[in-house]
């Protein structure tokens, strides 16, 4: 919460000497409310008022960052709870679950199957970065300390799923050095956790048997001077889990209550194991409603194609519209003699119209203008999707790479029509249908009649 | 100190709409929390789940969807078998055979199909035109009248034929009114003003307000939803407190992850399980952003997607 001028000068020494460059400490202080200055321009601030400060100014949910390099993810940091509001910044990662009990076999099987999922998506590397290394104390901490190598061996980050400060102290002696997640603590063993967490240097991940236990537990190791935490918000009951996972991020966004300001883990193993189904709306569930972090079975192609896209969608900047790239898309094997379809640069847009266009199965070369990342209609009416904007997008980018003098424009700017063959001479304007679902009839009837 | 709860509670509740008759009816809406919100008051009714058939018979559908109906040979069967199905609370009639871009068949034939399907289930039934305006404004008017005294509801008025619709099913003949609108709060409270402008009770109306595939510009779908939620409870706005209906199979099974051949993508495997996952993960997504009800078609989605809602309600 912001701090007044008034609250802050009453924290300063009042002795108006001037070195922070202001000329009296109220005149600092206004501006450093304002955000103008930073408080430690005035070298005389107590060491109290300064926690004061620092605690009052700092943000509702902080950003844990874990792995190292290329694999280092930031967690958290949000600062409203809809997306509409202003825009989430930290994407879910999410964590393909391992365990000690597993044989090799197994966990090779696993290790490849999750390898095989990893591909891009506009411009956006998808794939699970996270796996989840459960203990099974049955078969002991030697095989823990095993897995973990191996699983650590693929550079993704690990999550240690582990409440044995032991055992957990000896794998982490292995893995330390990706910066995973060590989760384990609890009301019972935190102190020992706490410690074992902090001498490895690595983000310490905290439960509690509901969420009254896990906010004590919480509170508790804040007062041992640990907060790189995370909170593993998963219950027993996907009800409960739910609910821990709602109130923890509202509390800390809207309530302002810092004890529940950190990312959370939401382990679906737990709540619905072995049923991949049940795992697949949860995973869904869990991306829309405030799991940093989850952690499932199984994500191959079935689970991952609708997951990332939704991820994507999710956390795109409301303010920013998503843009595609202009340029030339060749689908179903277009080549330079494919007849050009040309539309807008909104993504919306363009995936709809790829789509159907990819659908219908005739090779073409997709044109994206650039039209400020907005609509048919919209950019049409802000002049930005006009005869000249098209035709000019053509001689400059298209022209030259294509043999075909074809283009077919949006059904909803068929006005454009005689604009465009006037500014574009030698080329044929076909108007599409007004949907975009209607183009895979209309390009097979063309395909067929020899239109193309 | 202990964590303290601040319950989000509201002096104003989603409409409550009623479809169907007798034991099987289902109520949408009612509830006076944030969706799946349990921890902050008692969930109303909790979201329900349709089962999408077409008119267009099942000779597209995926192996699964395929085997579920085995022996089902006219409409009417087809209905009887997804009324049955496992998490099923009502049925979806969709009459996509009307198009006139498509099969074309009349509105007699199809009016057929839908009285066939009335008559063969005693679950609530929705019925959802072919989407051509002028087609849907005839075809819904229709249905509507040869359905009088099922309590049916009709998707759907749009800005374009509201009138005809709104009229036939929410005045006329006493059948409720789906109305839809396209991905944008203003829309579908615009809808809904000249909606009941028309006559039509605030009770007779569920609004379909969009709905995409994830990955698809799904976070249009998904703030649409928030913000009318919001409006709705925090605001008490009135003309937003309609229940929220969301086809979600239609969309879900007609992109490329679902569409595509093993043959043309073969490292994406079995296209049956990409479509289910597609389905079921759009469906989680529109509940949880605030749909009173998702109509979704392949078994294993309905089971899931049901078994989801028993769980968090
Ligand atoms: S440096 Fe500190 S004490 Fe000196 S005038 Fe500025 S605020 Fe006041």
């Amino acid at each position: 919460m912001a701090l007044t001028g008034i609250q802050i000068f009453k924290m300063t020494p009042k002795k108006n000497c001037k070195e922070c460059g202001c000329p009296t400490c109220m005149a600092f202080s206004m501006k450093v409310a304002q955000g103008a200055m930073d408080i430690s321009a005035c070298p005389y601030m107590s060491e109290d008022a300064l926690a004061e400060l620092s605690e009052a100014t700092a943000p509702p949910m902080k950003t844990i960052k874990i792995g190292t390099g290329d694999s280092e993810y930031s967690l958290g940091g949000e600062t409203v709870l809809y997306r509409h509001e202003k825009t989430f910044v930290s994407k879910t990662r999410y964590a393909v679950a391992l365990c000690s009990c597993m044989d090799d076999a197994a966990i090779d099987a696993k290790l490849a199957e999750v390898a095989k999922v990893d591909y891009e998506r506009i411009g956006e590397r998808m794939h699970a970065e996270l796996l989840y290394v459960n203990y099974d104390e049955a078969s002991g901490a030697d095989r823990y300390v095993e897995v973990v190598k191996k699983a650590a061996a693929t550079g993704k980050v690990l999550v240690l799923g582990c409440s044995d400060a032991d055992v957990a102290a000896k794998a982490l002696a292995e893995c330390k050095d990706g910066k995973p997640v060590l989760n384990g603590a609890n009301a019972s063993n935190y102190e020992a956790m706490n410690k074992v967490a902090t001498e490895a240097g690595v983000v310490l991940g905290v439960s509690g048997a509901n969420i009254d236990e896990l906010y004590d537990t919480v509170a508790a190791l804040e007062k041992l001077g640990n907060k790189n935490l995370v909170i593993d918000t998963t219950e027993d009951t996907i009800k409960e889990t739910f609910a821990t996972t709602v109130q923890a991020r509202r509390a800390a966004l809207k309530d302002t209550d810092r004890t529940f300001g950190y990312p959370s883990i939401v382990n679906l193993v737990k709540v619905a194991k072995g049923d991949k189904y049940m795992q697949q709306a949860l995973v869904s569930l869990f991306t829309m409603k405030y799991g940093s972090i989850v952690v499932l079975e199984e994500l191959g192609y079935a689970e991952a194609l609708p997951l990332f896209g939704l991820r994507q969608n999710l956390f795109t900047d409301p303010q920013k519209p998503m843009k595609v790239e202009p340029g030339i898309y060749p689908l179903n094997g277009a080549d330079e003699n494919s007849v050009c379809v040309t539309t807008v640069d909104f993504a919306l847009t363009y995936f709809l119209v790829s789509g159907e266009l990819e659908r219908s199965g005739v090779p073409v070369n997709l044109v994206i203008n650039d039209a400020g990342g907005l609509s048919v209609l919209t950019s049409w009416a802000a002049g930005k999707f006009s005869g000249n904007s098209i035709s000019a997008f053509f001689k400059e980018n298209v022209e030259d790479k294509v043999k075909t003098r074809k283009v077919i424009i949006p059904g909803k700017v068929a006005v454009l029509k005689g604009d465009i063959e006037s500014k574009l001479p030698g080329w044929e304007v076909i108007v599409a249908p007004l949907e975009a679902v209607q183009l895979v009839k209309f390009l097979k009837d063309m395909q067929e009649n020899g239109q193309l | 100190m202990p964590f303290n709860r601040k319950p989000q509670k509201f002096n104003a509740a989603i409409k409550t709409v009623e479809i169907g008759t007798g034991d099987k009816k289902v109520t949408l809406g009612g509830e006076n929390v944030f969706p799946f919100y349990a921890f902050d008051g008692e969930i109303a009714n909790g979201p329900k789940v349709g089962v999408e058939i077409s008119d267009l018979g099942l000779e597209n559908e995926v192996p699964g969807v395929k085997a579920y109906y085995e022996g089902a040979a006219s409409i009417g069967e087809v209905a009887k078998k997804a009324a049955e199905m496992e998490g099923a609370d009502f049925v979806c009639l969709r009459l996509e055979g009307g198009d006139p871009n498509g099969a074309n068949k009349s509105v007699e034939e199809l009016v057929a199909a839908a009285k066939e399907v009335a008559d063969a289930i005693d679950a609530p039934l929705v019925v959802e035109g072919c989407k051509n305006v002028e087609k849907d404004s005839e075809l819904l008017a229709k249905v509507a009248e040869a359905l009088q005294g099922k309590n049916v509801l009709l998707l759907s008025a749009r800005e374009e034929n509201y009138k005809a619709v709104g009229a036939a099913a929410g005045l006329a003949y006493d059948q409720k009114v789906g109305a839809e609108s396209a991905v944008d709060i203003n829309l579908a409270k615009q809808l809904n003003v000249v909606t009941t402008q028309l006559g039509v009770k605030p009770e007779s109306i569920v609004m379909n307000v969009g709905s995409a595939s994830v990955g698809y510009g799904y976070e249009y779908v998904v703030s649409t939803l928030d913000r009318i939620k919001a409006a709705a409870l925090s605001q008490d706005d009135k003309m937003l407190q309609m229940p929220i209906i969301t086809p979600v199979a239609s969309e879900t099974w007609g992109v490329k992850e679902a569409m595509a051949e093993e043959e043309d993508a073969p490292e994406w495997g079995s296209r049956e399980e990409r479509g289910i996952s597609m389905e079921i993960q759009t469906a989680a997504a529109s509940l949880a952003a605030g749909s009173d009800a998702v109509i979704l078609k392949h078994p294993q989605s309905v089971a899931t997607i049901s078994k989801m809602i028993q769980a968090l309600v």
